[in-house]
């Protein structure tokens, strides 16, 4: 039998199957099984990282889908994660509505503002599309404190957990189940999306957008898809970030939030789903290292000791997306590809 | 009435030196992006940095405010020649999605290390400028504004000068203009890089150092840099007399809407309307007032 050196191909199918191998099939499905146990044996602590690291990897895969692989820049995400937090909240709060009618309804009034902001947005590329969405992050951050009668202003909103046949998920092992099935239900739409037509049609216009019109892709009708697509997910993201604190501030939805879902795609890599879960964990899970590493400096530079806040997290995330734009590009995700096709390759470095 | 038309040109004078303030700081990104086709967004870090620099010379080590004023503009441009040398040399052909990123992570990274190291308290700059107001025709005015409005107008000229007259000035000039061929001439357009960032960079500092004379002085200085994008995207880009208006027109614009409009739909208006007007610009003339139309036929 010979060494599989190389994934061959012989049909098209193949190629966009969802499990490429065997393997991968069984390693997600061990990593499912490990995610399932871990509330009966892990730290309470970990569980409710994890519960963090859900609501950002939806969140992040939705401006992945937009920037990753549409190639339009976004500094407004946060934004359409507040549409999607005050529309369930006023859902629930007005109407009483269970949460399978808020999730999707957060996504999609996101989604329809996407879309909105996607049509002027059309004409514009590069710098200037950053400028445009950051200036409409501002104007949403601006009217979720003076609208006062839907937002609650600057006094915020409580929200009460989900409850599911009369049962409420107010424990964070209840809320972990809940995210990680909706994040898992995420992510699959995602990885299909993406490899079917509409997901071509988005990477044809972030590689070259005048070739992919040539070859008969619809500029609009795309790009504002992808908008839409990308706005629902940080809509659904922002229902589950109000299920989950309980409680929505305008503070929560700044413009640094849209940076830290910015920093989550380039750390696990650009145009990824996989990468774009990497991305999500590292940087929920970053602050516990810095954290961990400021005692430790504390204890050897006494001016330092008690120091540590939030200030050191956002500086770290600064330092990380600049420290991986310059050398690797391709972020987390890059990474583990080379590291497995290394493995795969042994002892031949340069094949595959 | 007479007080209507006072109102309004005390609204417009003290709008007109808020608006020198923005052309400053729009001068510093034209000048980058002119010159590097990046956009800086970790200008307002810098203007922000620069302020504490000055603050700290000034109080804790006692120094006069004018000897404070050049020490900091040399700092802070060896600190724009070493975020050029570090960060962006790297970034050299890279997607512009990459280098604008990277340049927003050296901004929160920036305003992180100041807000570590000077804290989040507001000071009250040790103002070198008599206290009392000018009044000119009845409209009252400080002398910080007017001082910052006099230097804005004394920098522009001496940009003027600079890139008219001098060899560095047509250097760069030739730099923004087309790489290639500049360099051919004989320029070394990696030295130009490093010195426009840090002369972009000293502007910042200037405009950092009067704002903070005008202002509070608080790690919150860095969103006054964000208010002044609008005024670079309604000048154009790449247009230094385009900054100069540009910067004067928001500052007019917001600071009549606020007069006029927080009265009607409550507070906040004056910090909005730059982001309106931004977005409008965007939508109608994304090149600006005077900015390069850039066409592309599909």
């Amino acid at each position: 039998m010979a060494i599989r050196s190389k994934t061959f191909r012989e049909s098209y199918y193949e190629d966009i199957k969802l499990f490429q191998t065997i393997w991968i099939k069984f390693w997600t499905v061990v990593f499912v099984i490990g995610l399932v146990l871990l509330p009966f044996f892990g730290d309470p602590y970990f569980v409710y990282l994890v519960n963090l690291s859900c609501i950002a990897t939806v969140a992040a895969l939705g401006l992945n889908i937009l920037t990753g692989f549409t190639g339009q820049i976004s500094l407004g995400h946060a934004a359409f994660l507040a549409i999607g937090a005050y529309t369930a909240a006023n859902l629930v709060q007005r109407l009483g509505t269970p949460f399978w009618v808020n999730l999707p309804a957060a996504g999609i009034a996101a989604a329809i503002a996407g879309a909105l902001v996607g049509i002027p947005c059309l004409r514009l590329k590069g710098l200037y599309l950053a400028m445009a969405t950051m200036a409409f992050g501002v104007l949403v951050e601006y009217m979720v404190i003076t609208w006062d009668g839907l937002t609650g202003g600057v006094r915020g909103m409580s929200m009460p957990a989900v409850s599911i046949v009369g049962y409420s998920l107010d424990s964070d092992e209840a809320k972990y189940f809940f995210l990680l099935s909706v994040t898992g239900l995420m992510l699959a739409a995602a990885d299909n999306i993406m490899r079917t037509r509409i997901g071509r049609a988005f990477v044809a216009i972030r590689d070259r957008d005048v070739a992919a019109e040539a070859i008969g892709v619809n500029l609009t009708r795309y790009k504002m898809l992808s908008f839409a697509i990308s706005s629902f997910y940080a809509g659904v993201a922002g229902a589950l970030y109000a299920y989950t604190l309980n409680y929505i501030h305008p503070e929560h939805f700044t413009l640094l939030l849209s940076i830290q879902y910015i920093a989550m795609i380039i750390v696990g890599g650009m145009g990824s789903i996989i990468g774009t879960v990497f991305g999500g964990v590292f940087i929920v899970v970053t602050p516990e290292f810095i954290k961990m590493f400021a005692q430790a400096l504390g204890n050897v530079v006494p001016a330092i000791a008690g120091r540590y806040d939030e200030e050191w997290n956002i500086a770290a995330f600064g330092l990380l997306i600049m420290l991986f734009l310059i050398f690797e590009p391709g972020g987390l995700y890059a990474l583990w590809n080379r590291v497995k096709v290394g493995f795969r390759n042994w002892p031949f470095t340069y094949w595959g | 009435m007479a007080s209507d038309v006072l109102y309004f040109l005390g609204l417009s004078m003290s709008g007109l030196a808020v608006g020198s303030m923005y052309a400053l700081i729009a001068l510093g990104f034209v000048l980058i992006f002119k010159a590097t086709k990046i956009l800086n967004f970790a200008h307002g870090e810098v203007i922000m940095v620069a302020a504490f620099i000055c603050f700290q010379l000034v109080t804790v080590y006692r120094v006069p405010f004018w000897i404070a004023l050049p020490v900091t503009l040399a700092i802070t441009g060896l600190m724009g020649v070493a975020a050029e040398r570090l960060v962006l040399r790297p970034m050299l052909g890279e997607p512009i999605f990459s280098v604008v990123m990277v340049t927003i992570g050296l901004s929160i990274f920036l305003r992180s290390l100041a807000g570590i190291c000077f804290g989040h308290d507001n000071h009250v700059f040790p103002s070198p400028f008599p206290v009392e107001s000018a009044s000119v025709g009845g409209v009252v005015l400080s002398y910080a504004h007017l001082w910052s409005m006099a230097i804005a107008v004394g920098l522009m000229i001496a940009f003027f000068v600079f890139f008219k007259f001098t060899r560095l000035g047509l250097a760069m000039r030739g730099t923004a203009n087309d790489q290639d061929t500049v360099a051919l001439m004989g320029v070394n357009v990696k030295r130009i890089f490093a010195l426009t960032w840090g002369l972009a960079f000293v502007i910042a500092a200037v405009a950092g150092v009067f704002l903070a004379n005008v202002m509070v002085l608080n790690v919150g200085l860095t969103y006054v840099a964000i208010a002044a994008f609008p005024a670079v995207v309604l000048g154009g880009m790449e247009s230094v007399p385009g900054a100069i208006i540009g910067g004067l027109a928001i500052g007019l614009i917001e600071n009549l809407a606020g007069g006029y409009l927080d009265q009607i739909i409550g507070g906040g208006v004056k910090d909005v309307t730059p982001f309106v007007v931004l977005f409008v610009v965007l939508m109608i003339r994304p090149y600006g007032l005077f900015g390069q139309e850039e066409i592309e036929r599909v």
